[in-house]
């Protein structure tokens, strides 16, 4: 292959070193991603268990597993997805569907998303402090628990609602351009049927987009799932034996668990082999939440056939 | 001309594309249960004019039309646009099926009217499926996607589709051009049985299409009307010069 390469080099040199610069650039991504997966799971594998799944840290967590870890992270991403997927899908419908494309309203709808989705994670971190826990938080508190100490601190909820704002412009424009792939023509068949505006949006436009939808749902999901900035005032704690028994508790959460125990814990070196892990687990979860989203837009294109 | 009644009426009918006048003081009668075709050149506003008559253009900010036309007693622009799109059917350019099952194609339209019981929407379909002269060659994959078919295959499920909510007028917008001649003679030869049942009116640039399955012809230029007569007459003996030069090819 190198002897074509070489020889095809002399006779459309510019036409061959693009080839060959196209290749090498691709080489170069996927070689870091191997390179990251080889690292971390050779580090890694050697600590993971049952037990490092099943069992809380122990002893100033050089020891013992992630489990809270795991089941705060978990908890965490199920109830920022029903928070922030429906927000976020009908707000790509109304963008796309209603709105038309010379919407004033629209436009200004498109420039604050756009916007948002370049804001870094910290800020939403510190925003989510100061609006849901000390303002949102603590009027509940004074409304309803005459003051005590409940909602107005950090809590699975508002750590939530954070990582859902965070993820909504992923959404916004995932499902737009879900929406964007259903061509004209589909609505105008349907419109021509004597279809009203709804159900052209609803039994013709998101039946067509759902595998663009779900698949830009759980690709934004899982962006969010690795994040530990916007938690990080909002509701993770730095150790927790106990798992959170209501949305008002606090949790673990396994990035940032893995921040704590490269910077904050008494040993940081002893607890090398559990961030290697913990990093693991995240990575592999992440992954499965990715091969979901591919799964399940072959299964609906299968379908579809 | 075979006796019958004035189905749709166009009157003083004007149409603008934002500022531009598209079509221009249109005046017009559609007898019941004839086939009509629209001819005229590329950018003559024929297809502009049939998507009127259901109120397409509606769905486009910047399209607008000033004038009448009636749908027996009923003002086309004054109707219920789902009610009207109901009575008038259309069938477009290119085949477009939904992405769901032959079976649910037919039935979308039965559907949404509020259809739910399955024996009669069984009935509904298959019925509009035979009056598109396509049961025999999808009875055994009723569930299988509309996508599986050939694309005139696809275009007479969209015409069964639009069979199956019984409208009294189909509007047809160059249903062949996107189809091989063997395609087109089958979609040809159904628009001319369809016409039993209901009005039809059918845009097309291809004259001879229009010779082989049309009763009246409607020549239409620059968003005018330029001759409106049987079909005979248009292509024997053309009142106007322009009609003339249009049909034997010296310009197109």
């Amino acid at each position: 292959m190198g002897n074509k390469i070489l020889k095809t080099l002399f006779k459309r040199p510019v036409d061959s070193t693009m080839v060959l610069l196209t290749f090498i650039a691709t080489l170069i991504i996927v070689t870091i991603l191997v390179v990251i997966l080889t690292t971390i799971t050779i580090s890694g594998a050697p600590h993971l268990s049952i037990d490092f799944i099943i069992k809380a840290p122990e002893e100033g967590m050089s020891e013992g597993g992630i489990f809270p870890a795991i089941v705060g992270t978990t908890l965490l991403v199920i109830t920022m997805s029903i928070l922030g997927l429906p927000i976020g899908l009908i707000t790509a419908v109304f963008l796309h569907e209603y709105a038309g494309e010379k919407s004033r309203l629209a436009n200004i709808v498109r420039f604050a998303v756009n916007n948002l989705a370049g804001v870094p994670a910290i800020v939403y971190g510190i925003f989510g402090l100061s609006f849901f826990v000390f303002f949102v938080g603590t009027q509940i508190d004074n409304l309803f628990y005459s003051g005590s100490l409940k909602w107005g601190k950090p809590a699975l909820l508002w750590a939530s609602c954070t990582m859902a704002l965070l993820t909504l412009p992923v959404v916004i424009v995932s499902v737009e351009e879900a929406l964007r792939t259903v061509t004209q023509d589909e609505r105008e068949a349907a419109y021509a049927l004597g279809a009203t505006h709804w159900e052209v949006v609803y039994k013709v436009v998101i039946p067509k987009a759902l595998s663009g939808i779900l698949t830009g749902g759980i690709l934004a999901v899982s962006r969010g799932a690795g994040e530990v900035a916007p938690v990080l005032f909002t509701g993770a704690a730095y150790f927790l034996p106990e798992l959170p028994r209501s949305f008002s508790d606090q949790f673990m959460e396994m990035g940032y668990h893995i921040f704590v125990m490269s910077t904050q814990s008494h040993d940081v070196d002893a607890t090398k082999p559990i961030q290697f892990a913990t990093t693991l687990v995240l990575l592999l979860l992440t992954f499965s939440l990715n091969f979901v989203a591919v799964l399940m837009r072959r299964r609906i294109r299968m379908a579809r056939r | 001309m075979k006796e019958s009644n004035i189905k749709i009426e166009v009157k003083n009918m004007n149409f603008y594309y934002g500022k531009v006048n598209a079509l221009k003081n249109l005046n017009l009668t559609f007898m019941d249960k004839f086939v009509t075709a629209i001819i005229g050149p590329s950018g003559c506003g024929k297809s502009t004019f049939l998507r009127t008559l259901n109120r397409m253009h509606e769905l486009y900010p910047d399209q607008r039309v000033e004038g009448d036309a009636f749908l027996e007693n009923d003002n086309i622009f004054q109707m219920d646009p789902m009610e009207l799109r109901s009575r008038i059917g259309m069938v477009f350019q290119r085949p477009n099926p939904f992405s769901k099952s032959i079976f649910e194609n037919v039935a979308f339209g039965p559907r949404i009217r509020g259809e739910n019981n399955n024996t009669k929407l069984a009935e509904i379909v298959e019925d509009s499926i035979r009056k598109a002269g396509l049961w025999d060659e999808v009875k055994d994959k009723l569930k299988e996607s509309a996508y599986a078919l050939s694309g005139g295959q696809q275009q007479r499920l969209c015409i069964a589709r639009a069979l199956a909510v019984r409208p009294d007028v189909l509007l047809f917008d160059e249903p062949t051009s996107a189809l091989d001649p063997i395609a087109t003679a089958k979609i040809e030869e159904l628009i001319v049985d369809l016409k039993k049942i209901v009005t039809i009116i059918i845009v097309t640039h291809n004259m001879q299409q229009a010779a082989r399955i049309s009763d009246n012809t409607v020549f239409m230029m620059l968003g005018e009307i330029i001759e409106s007569d049987t079909t005979d007459k248009i292509f024997t003996a053309p009142k106007e010069k322009l009609t003339e030069d249009y049909i034997t090819g010296r310009f197109g």
